[in-house]
Order: C-alpha cells, then sequence, then structure tokens
C-alpha cells in the first residue's frame, strides 16, 4: 500500500495535477507519525508513510489548505470520507481543489494499547500476518493485531469510501453490525447515579487542553465560544469542579448531526476519556428519534436536527414516556 | 543506607500516612496517577505518572485572591490557606529535576508565595528508574535515572526498599519512620544502578545531542527556517504544554460574582491563541510563532537566563501524548543542524 500511495503522489505531483499531497509523515518511533504538507517528490521518497499506525483523519487539514488555493491531493481512509463530506456540506472546503484518494483501511493499531501491555522500549514494529512483532529493548514480543487495534477501528461502521476520485485498494462495505452502540446500550442501561458517577469519573480526568476540539473536523468555528475571553468562560480551565463536563456536554451539542463518528476526539485525549460515547449517544438517538442518519454521507441532505417535518416527534414527549419513540 | 523489606512496605506507608498526606502512583483503568495513599492503597511500579508531580506545587487552577464589595467599601479577601505538611512518594528523576527548574522561576524575587508555601511543606520521596521507555531522554539533560534526587531518593532492590536522605527535611522523615527500617550496605543498589546504566545505552533518545542549543544561538534557533514546517501539522492544543512537568505560564484572570470578584490563576499555555494577549493585542499571532515560543523557551531562553539549565527534563510525555506526535525532540534533531 505505502508504495502504491507514495508512487501516485509523487505521480500526480511531478505531472502538476497537485502542487501538493496532505499524507503522513515517518515519525520518530515506530508507531508515531505526524500529518504533513509534502510539496516536494524526494520529500515523499523519504519520509511518507502509511501503515498500521497512521491514524490521522487528514480532512480537517483541509479547511486551512483550500484557504491557500492551488490544487492539492488528500489520502483518505473510509471513516476519513465522511468528514470530508461532512466538510463539504458545511462550505468548509473545496471540493474543486482536491483530488481525493480513497484508501483501504483494515483498521489502525493503538499504541497505548500496546504499551499497557507492559511493552516498553520500543525499537521496531513489524507487521506479520495478523501479528505485531514488537521489538523492544527488553526483548520481542509478538502479538495479535486485533487485540491491540484502536478501540473505534473495532467498531468501524464502515470500509466503505463515501466519496473519491480513484481509489488505492480496495473499498468495502458499509457494516451496521459493528456494535458501536453496545457501550451506549450499557450506560443507558445504568441507574441515572451510576451513569452520572461513569460520566464524572471519566471527564473529570480532563484538563482542558483542547486537543479533542482541535482536531475535531466538525469544530470549524473561526473562533470558539470557549476561546473568546468576552464571552465570560475559560477555555483553559473549569472554574467550578463541574465545568469540565459542561464543556463536553456543550461540545457534543454543538457537534450533534454532524459528527460522523470519527474518532479523533477519543484518540487524540491525553487524558484516554472515551468521548466517543457521549457523541454516539447523541447519534444512537437521534437514529431512533428521527429514523437512521449518517453525518458525511452525503453532501446535500439536512442533519435531523437541522430539518423539520410534521411528523418530528417531540423530545420532550419521548421523554415523558419513558425513552420510547 | 537505610533499607526497608518490600512486605513491610504498607507499614512504611501507613507510617508516614499517620504522621502527614501521603501521595503516590496508583494505577487506575486508565494508566498511573497520583493519589492519596490510604489503607488498601496498593502503590504503582509503572514507569511515570499520566500527570506530573508538578500538580502538588502549582495546581491547575487556584483562587488567589476575593473581592467583596458592600457599598463603597472594597474588601480584599485573602483566600490562601496554609498548606498541610505531605509526602510525595515515587516522584522519576526527570519529574524531580523539574521541581528545581519550577523554583528558579516561582522562588525568584518576587516570590510566589503559593507556590513556596507548597514546596516549604511538601517532602519528595523520588523512585529510581528500573525499565526506561523509549520516550525517557532524561539523559540528554545530565539527569540520572538511576540516582533521582528530592528529600530522599528509594531503589526498589532485591526484596527491598532502599532509602537515602539528601535533605534536613528528609532526614526527619526518615527519622519518623525508623523504628521500620534497618542498616543496609548499597551493594544492591550499586548492582541495580550499573544494570540499569546499561539498559539505558540502547535507548535512542537517552544521548540526544543539546550542543546545538548551547551559546550565543538565540537569533539563529529563532530565525530557522524550519519552523514553519515543524509547526505545520500543530493543532494549537494544550496538550504538550499541560503534561509537562516544566510548563510553568499561568493566566489571571477575574470572575464577577454579582457582588464582587474572584480572582483565579490557572495554568496557561503559549499554543493558545490568547497566550499573553494585552490590550493592545496579541504578540503571537500565529501558530508558527506560538509553537516557537514553546521550544525556544525550553532550548534557547530557559537556558540563556538560567545559567545553561535547559527547561526540558526529558520525561516524554509530550513525545507519547502529542496527537500528531510533533514535539520537543523532533524539534531538537531538526535545529540541531542548523548549527554552523
Ligand atoms: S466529535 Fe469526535 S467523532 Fe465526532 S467528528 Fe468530532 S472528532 Fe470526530
Ligand atoms: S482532549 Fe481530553 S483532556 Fe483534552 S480537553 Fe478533550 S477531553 Fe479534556
Ligand atoms: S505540538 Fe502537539 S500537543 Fe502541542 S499544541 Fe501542537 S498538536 Fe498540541
Ligand atoms: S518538554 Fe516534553 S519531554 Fe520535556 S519536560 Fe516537557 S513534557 Fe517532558
Ligand atoms: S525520563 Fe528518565 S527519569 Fe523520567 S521516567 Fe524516563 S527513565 Fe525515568
Amino acid at each position: 500500500m505505502q508504495e502504491l500511495m507514495k508512487n501516485r503522489a509523487i505521480e500526480l505531483l511531478s505531472a502538476g495535477e497537485v502542487d501538493r499531497v496532505v499524507g503522513w509523515k515517518k515519525g520518530e518511533f515506530a508507531y508515531d507519525c505526524t500529518p504533513a504538507i509534502f510539496t516536494d517528490a524526494n520529500d515523499l521518497r523519504d519520509n511518507f508513510v502509511y501503515d498500521d499506525f497512521t491514524a490521522p483523519n487528514l480532512s480537517k487539514y483541509l479547511v486551512a489548505e483550500c484557504k491557500k488555493g492551488g490544487k492539492m491531493a488528500v489520502f483518505l481512509k473510509p471513516c476519513d470520507t465522511y468528514s470530508f463530506n461532512q466538510l463539504q456540506k458545511e462550505h468548509r472546503i473545496k471540493r474543486e481543489l482536491i483530488h481525493v484518494i480513497g484508501i483501504e483501511c483494515n483498521g489502525k493499531a493503538d499504541v497505548d494499547k500496546i504499551k499497557a501491555r507492559g511493552v516498553d522500549g520500543i525499537t521496531g514494529i513489524t507487521s506479520e500476518g495478523a501479528n505485531f512483532v514488537v521489538e523492544t529493548i527488553y526483548g520481542n514480543e509478538t502479538m495479535p493485531k486485533y487485540e491491540v487495534m484502536a478501540e473505534r477501528c473495532l467498531t468501524c461502521k464502515s470500509k466503505k469510501h463515501m466519496v473519491y476520485d480513484e481509489l488505492i485498494g480496495e473499498t468495502g462495505d458499509v457494516n451496521p453490525d459493528c456494535g458501536r452502540f453496545d457501550m451506549v446500550a450499557k450506560l443507558e442501561a445504568m441507574t441515572p447515579d451510576e451513569r452520572f458517577a461513569f460520566w464524572r469519573g471519566e471527564l473529570s480526568r480532563c484538563i482542558r487542553c483542547n486537543a479533542c476540539r482541535n482536531v475535531c473536523p466538525a469544530c470549524t468555528c473561526e473562533q470558539c465560544v470557549f476561546d473568546n475571553p468576552n464571552s465570560g468562560i475559560q477555555q483553559k480551565v473549569a472554574v467550578t469542579s463541574f465545568e469540565e463536563n459542561m464543556f463536553h456536554i456543550i461540545r457534543a451539542y454543538h457537534v450533534a448531526g454532524r459528527c460522523t463518528d470519527c474518532g479523533e476526539c477519543s484518540r487524540v485525549c491525553p487524558q484516554s476519556i472515551p468521548l466517543h460515547l457521549l457523541n454516539r449517544k447523541f447519534i444512537k438517538d437521534m437514529n431512533e428519534l428521527y429514523g437512521e442518519y449518517q453525518a458525511g454521507e452525503d453532501t446535500t441532505s439536512r442533519a435531523p436536527l437541522t430539518n423539520y417535518n410534521m411528523d418530528d416527534c417531540e423530545p420532550s414527549i419521548v421523554h415523558e414516556r419513558g425513552g420510547k419513540a | 543506607m537505610k533499607k526497608i523489606a518490600l512486605s513491610k512496605l504498607n507499614d512504611f506507608f501507613a507510617a508516614i500516612a499517620a504522621e502527614e498526606k501521603l501521595y503516590l502512583p496508583v494505577d487506575g483503568e486508565k494508566g498511573t496517577d497520583y493519589k492519596l495513599w490510604s489503607e488498601g492503597v496498593t502503590y504503582s511500579r509503572a514507569l511515570n505518572t499520566n500527570r506530573s508531580a508538578k500538580d502538588f506545587f502549582f495546581p491547575q487552577t487556584e483562587n488567589i485572591v476575593d473581592f467583596k464589595r458592600e457599598g463603597k467599601t472594597i474588601e480584599v479577601i485573602d483566600t490562601r490557606t496554609e498548606a498541610e505538611d505531605f509526602v510525595v512518594f515515587g516522584v522519576r528523576a526527570c519529574d524531580a529535576r523539574s521541581f528545581g527548574i519550577l523554583d528558579k522561576v516561582f522562588l525568584a524575587d518576587p516570590v510566589d508565595s503559593f507556590y513556596a508555601s507548597r514546596r516549604a511543606h511538601g517532602t519528595i520521596v523520588t523512585m529510581a528508574c528500573t525499565r526506561p521507555a523509549e520516550t525517557c531522554f532524561c539523559g540528554a539533560f545530565g539527569i540520572d535515572m538511576t540516582a533521582p534526587e528530592g528529600d530522599i531518593s528509594c531503589w526498589i532492590a532485591e526484596d527491598a526498599l532502599w532509602l537515602s536522605a539528601n535533605t534536613e527535611k528528609g532526614e526527619a522523615l526518615l527519622n519518623k519512620v525508623a523504628s521500620l527500617t534497618e542498616e543496609g550496605d548499597t551493594a544492591a543498589v550499586d548492582a541495580q544502578k550499573a544494570a540499569v546504566k546499561e539498559i539505558a545505552k540502547k535507548l535512542p533518545l537517552q544521548n540526544l545531542p543539546t550542543d546545538a542549543f548551547k551559546g550565543d544561538v538565540l537569533l539563529e534557533k529563532f530565525n530557522s527556517a524550519k519552523w514553519p514546517e515543524l509547526s505545520k501539522a500543530c493543532l494549537g492544543c494544550g496538550t504538550c504544554t499541560f503534561v509537562c512537568p516544566t510548563c510553568q505560564c499561568y493566566d489571571v484572570f477575574d470572575f464577577d460574582t454579582g457582588h464582587g470578584v474572584k480572582r483565579a490563576r490557572c495554568w496557561d499555555s503559549c499554543m493558545y491563541s490568547d497566550f499573553t494577549k494585552m490590550a493592545h493585542g496579541n504578540s503571537r499571532n500565529s501558530q508558527v510563532e506560538r509553537f516557537r515560543q514553546r521550544f525556544m523557551h525550553k532550548l534557547v531562553y530557559f537556558p540563556m537566563n538560567n545559567g545553561g539549565e535547559f527547561g526540558c527534563v526529558g520525561c516524554g510525555r509530550c513525545l507519547s501524548k502529542c496527537p500528531i506526535n510533533m514535539n520537543i525532540v523532533k524539534v531538537m534533531k531538526s535545529l540541531g543542524g542548523d548549527a554552523e
């Protein structure tokens, strides 16, 4: 895959079809990469990477890149194509400037899961069929890939690309049985007190670094309300011990119907807070109340919360009926 | 050197906790963090905590003063509560060095009395590392992972905890638990130190060169053409600054309570768009400038003002936590090549 992608990128760049390529650059270790904008074929040749760890969703970088004009190519995994569509729907990117290369994805590994097995001092990781062989200064460890796969990839909603101009590798199918709402259902089954305790436990670890917001392709406001000192709220500090909870609830409301469930927020959180569960609760509720809807599936449909139908349910009535539509 | 059999570790913690609050690393579902010790809490030997030990002395938020208005008078209320004595156990060598860096900022004139009070009341007990990770580069800054600083340095070797007091505060604490300890020779600890030093040699970043950042390099590094490329993918989140044991910037802000004002401070991040925003506006308007600030501060400004001491201790937290894996090591490697 990596070589095919690299060669295609070099080809596009050399032929002048695009003047830059949005991809990933090799990192310091065997498992890290940095999103990069390549303008030079040699740079691509030496540093481009696509492997089991190239997890970052590149679509949000297109917002800034589109402002600069010029043609660009971007590599998108199936989940990233949902973000791309959503950004297009919201007029945040210019479709005509972007050549979308859909790429096959078999799931990404989460190095934190590797480290959680007590594997440290990692000097190399090789992929051998269904296993990783992790070389460390303390010896080699072999582990099945699926055991260290990122949470969002274990419950991948779709291997199908929602948009592409060309494909490298295969495109797959939407998987309605991915089980991504299982944990939400578990939370729903808890008593309100248990659920409150669960979320307090998770969210009280938040350090308000804003990584979840800054990485989110649905968070593209020019100035976030939390960054506006005149709004009376601080973006970097919780004034009361409940405020970080409010920050997340407000953000979840703001991205409701626009969140594609790309999973970037949970991936980047340095405190390992399962933010995706908040968003999935909203998605599940909207599916149940207004009918199935998947943000980013297309570029034209109206989202449940920005649409109005005569037969829309009233969530307050639903609430009174004990949650049944 | 004193020693305590590991089987008596719990008694040791109980003896300290009977005197003052004791915090130590504890495994949670999502990694390790400092927790208050009480009966039943188990000390974690994980390499390091998610959040650094900086929190004990420089918390993320604190109230500094209240103003209360009644008619035409304004009452100024000192909200400070005198810190109680406390012990932090299990601090690693990198984090232990960070206190020295923070001291240079907060204990310099004018002394930050909030920080100073916590420092005066806190006793730091450190723990030597035996299983360093690839992200560890303490060695690059001359920190010896096998001989951590602090009021008391500890090693867990063979079946015992070995303790050596470095300060009066440390001696005082050891005296309080004297009934539990016995004298031991240093052979087991020496053997461990030698073994861990061999391990450290295999780590990729322990000998990261820092020479390129020594001497009169300010303008050369500041004007390097590499900053735009390095910072291009940066999200401008505050992760790297908030997990960092040496990041020291804070913001002071006022809240209108309706009948007065609460003045508080919180950690700030040079990666944020409102960092050092003043009446005239902001002095760093692009992410390139903000990104450059973070690394110039650690690698050039801080050493220039502090006798050559770098503002990074190589704990590696920013390496493992940055959402896009851009970090001080990559900056050092990239800019290191700028010299000459
Ligand atoms: S809220 Fe999280 S899952 Fe949803 S679009 Fe934003 S980053 Fe992706
Ligand atoms: S990324 Fe995690 S720690 Fe940072 S603000 Fe979001 S939830 Fe909080
Ligand atoms: S360097 Fe990384 S952690 Fe720091 S602000 Fe940029 S993206 Fe966030
Ligand atoms: S800059 Fe990074 S490695 Fe250095 S002390 Fe801060 S968090 Fe640790
Ligand atoms: S950076 Fe050094 S002192 Fe800190 S945890 Fe790693 S090995 Fe130990």
